[in-house]
């Protein structure tokens, strides 16, 4: 196959980038997208060129750590993971164009490569269960419907990669924090912080400056792991009721 | 007091306060509909006569009438400031390549869509609401009582082409805007469950069209009939 690549070039986040037009003679179809821009990395390298910088790390598909914004659509045109696309989901002698994920809660670092620590900054204002240590709980002690079981394994599928921030119209994050909301507040375990998460992980979401949700839903439809925007109705639930109902509790208990 | 505070400055918040005066704007567009309605009376005006009279009287409506003029401000208000903000949210950088097909044009365009209903809110609030309340109104007599007859204001406009024009076009786009906006407030508010969503999905659609297209068949009807 023939293939040429509009690819977003970008030295670091203080200089200005543009576009660069490569054109790779023998693509194979069975290479998979990251595998053809390694190959023209090597290419580079050989030719004394600076090669590409883009994130990969399992090339699984499981870690979340891939990106790239393909002719249009994160990770390209399948609703999968950049390191599970391949090259036979394109034309021979299509043009394909790279960007980084745009937004101004991702600053470019190099290239295709953004910075996603803002991901890591919500997730750590509240997405996690705090366990005491102790005697192991036995399997199973807690019951837990099947279905609500299934519900938050489907949120917690979230890798985090900042697909449904790349697709928004509006770089909104709020189908990756409702993931993160609701993988806890559907579970027991997640019960004892479920309202301070909600409302520390929404207040940092606005802090990092994403923007807001006008429900395209094409978050949705774009995420790789297809993450539902049910869970976005869930976070608004989750924090209409914690910010109403919540305690505001003062330094010694309150009243 | 903080909370409250903190509750309506957050993004979660502000899109709270859009859905809430959507859907009042939505309650109002179908108690306005059943107003016009008396438009195409066949009494010469009196039975719109007699409820715009109503209306535009009666203590308590006046109240609901400037709940109504607060809240389409504060719709407005908060959707232009939430769009600025989605839009420096894109960063300084924008998409060279966007595809949009993976969700409803209308969803994409609501700022656009708002805009066209607003100008329409402007020239129409200026030709019926404000001649109603601040210009000398001919007047009719129905069993020995004065009535201001907008009637006659009404079909005057509505005797030009390009107004009957305008008008049709600006309910197409209210008919976009609820084709998206209906389902999405639900959305916001958290009223999001499989049991209820496909029929909120087909009230929100079926509102989308047959309370505009009903709007629009008043003027129609009036101009060609
Ligand atoms: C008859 C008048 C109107 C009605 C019934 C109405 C109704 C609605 C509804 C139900 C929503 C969905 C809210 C949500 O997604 O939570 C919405 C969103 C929106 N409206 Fe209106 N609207 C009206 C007028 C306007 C006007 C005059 C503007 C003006 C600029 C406007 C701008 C917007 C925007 C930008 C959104 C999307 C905001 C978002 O989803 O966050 N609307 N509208
Ligand atoms: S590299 Fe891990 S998900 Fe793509």
């Amino acid at each position: 196959m023939k293939i040429t690549l509009k690819i977003w070039r970008q030295k670091d986040s203080n200089s200005k980038g543009a576009f660069k037009t490569y054109v790779c003679d023998h693509v194979s179809p069975d290479m998979s997208f990251l595998e053809m821009l390694d190959v023209l990395n090597n290419d580079l390298i050989r030719k004394g060129e600076e090669s590409i910088a883009f994130d990969h790390d399992c090339r699984e598909g499981i870690c979340g750590m891939c990106s790239l914004y393909i002719n249009g659509h994160p990770h390209g045109p399948l609703q999968t993971t950049t390191c599970q696309l391949h090259m036979r989901s394109f034309k021979d002698g299509e043009t394909i164009t790279i960007e980084p994920w745009r937004a101004k809660a991702f600053p470019v670092v190099k290239d295709l490569v953004v910075d996603r620590s803002a991901f890591d900054r919500i997730q750590r204002s509240g997405g996690f269960i705090s366990v005491n240590t102790g005697g192991v709980p036995d399997a199973n002690e807690i019951p837990i419907p099947k279905k609500i079981a299934d519900e938050a394994f489907d949120a917690a599928t979230c890798i985090g990669c900042g697909a449904c921030v790349a697709a928004c119209k509006n770089a909104s994050a709020m189908l990756f924090v409702s993931a993160k909301v609701s993988q806890f507040a559907l579970l027991p375990q997640g019960k004892p912080e479920r309202k301070e998460r909600v409302e520390k992980m929404v207040a940092q979401m606005d802090e990092e400056g994403f923007g807001a949700c006008t429900n395209t839903g094409a978050c949705e439809a774009e995420c790789p792991k297809g993450i539902s925007i049910t869970n976005i109705a869930r976070m608004n639930r989750e924090y209409f009721s914690a910010m109403t109902t919540s305690y505001e509790v003062a330094v010694g208990g309150g009243e | 007091m903080n909370w409250f505070i903190t509750l309506f400055t957050s993004t979660l918040g502000r899109k709270l306060l859009m859905a809430l005066t959507g859907l009042f704007l939505i309650l109002f567009l179908l108690i306005h509909l059943i107003g016009n309605l008396q438009l195409l009376n066949d009494d010469g005006g009196r039975s719109f006569n007699v409820y715009a009279e109503f209306m535009s009287t009666n203590p308590l409506i006046q109240i609901v009438s400037k709940g109504n003029f607060f809240f389409i401000l504060l719709h407005v208000g908060i959707s232009i400031f939430l769009s600025i903000k989605n839009r420096s949210a894109r960063g300084s950088e924008r998409y060279a390549v966007t595809s949009g097909n993976k969700s409803t044009w209308s969803s994409r365009n609501m700022g656009i869509l708002g805009t066209l209903v607003l100008v329409f809110l402007v020239i129409h609030l200026k030709d019926f609401w404000a001649a109603m309340h601040f210009t000398e109104m001919p007047k009719a007599m129905y069993d020995g009582v004065e009535y201001r007859d907008i009637y006659s204001v009404v079909a005057l406009w509505f005797g030009k082409g390009w107004y009957v024009g305008l008008y049709v076009f600006c309910m197409t786009a209210v008919g976009f805007h609820l084709w998206h906006g209906f389902a999405s407030a639900f959305q916001t508010l958290g009223l999001n469950h499989q049991k209820y969503n496909p029929m909120i999905m087909f009230v929100g659609r079926a509102f989308a069209i047959i309370v505009p297209a009903l709007f629009a068949w008043i003027p129609l009807n009036m101009f060609f009939f």
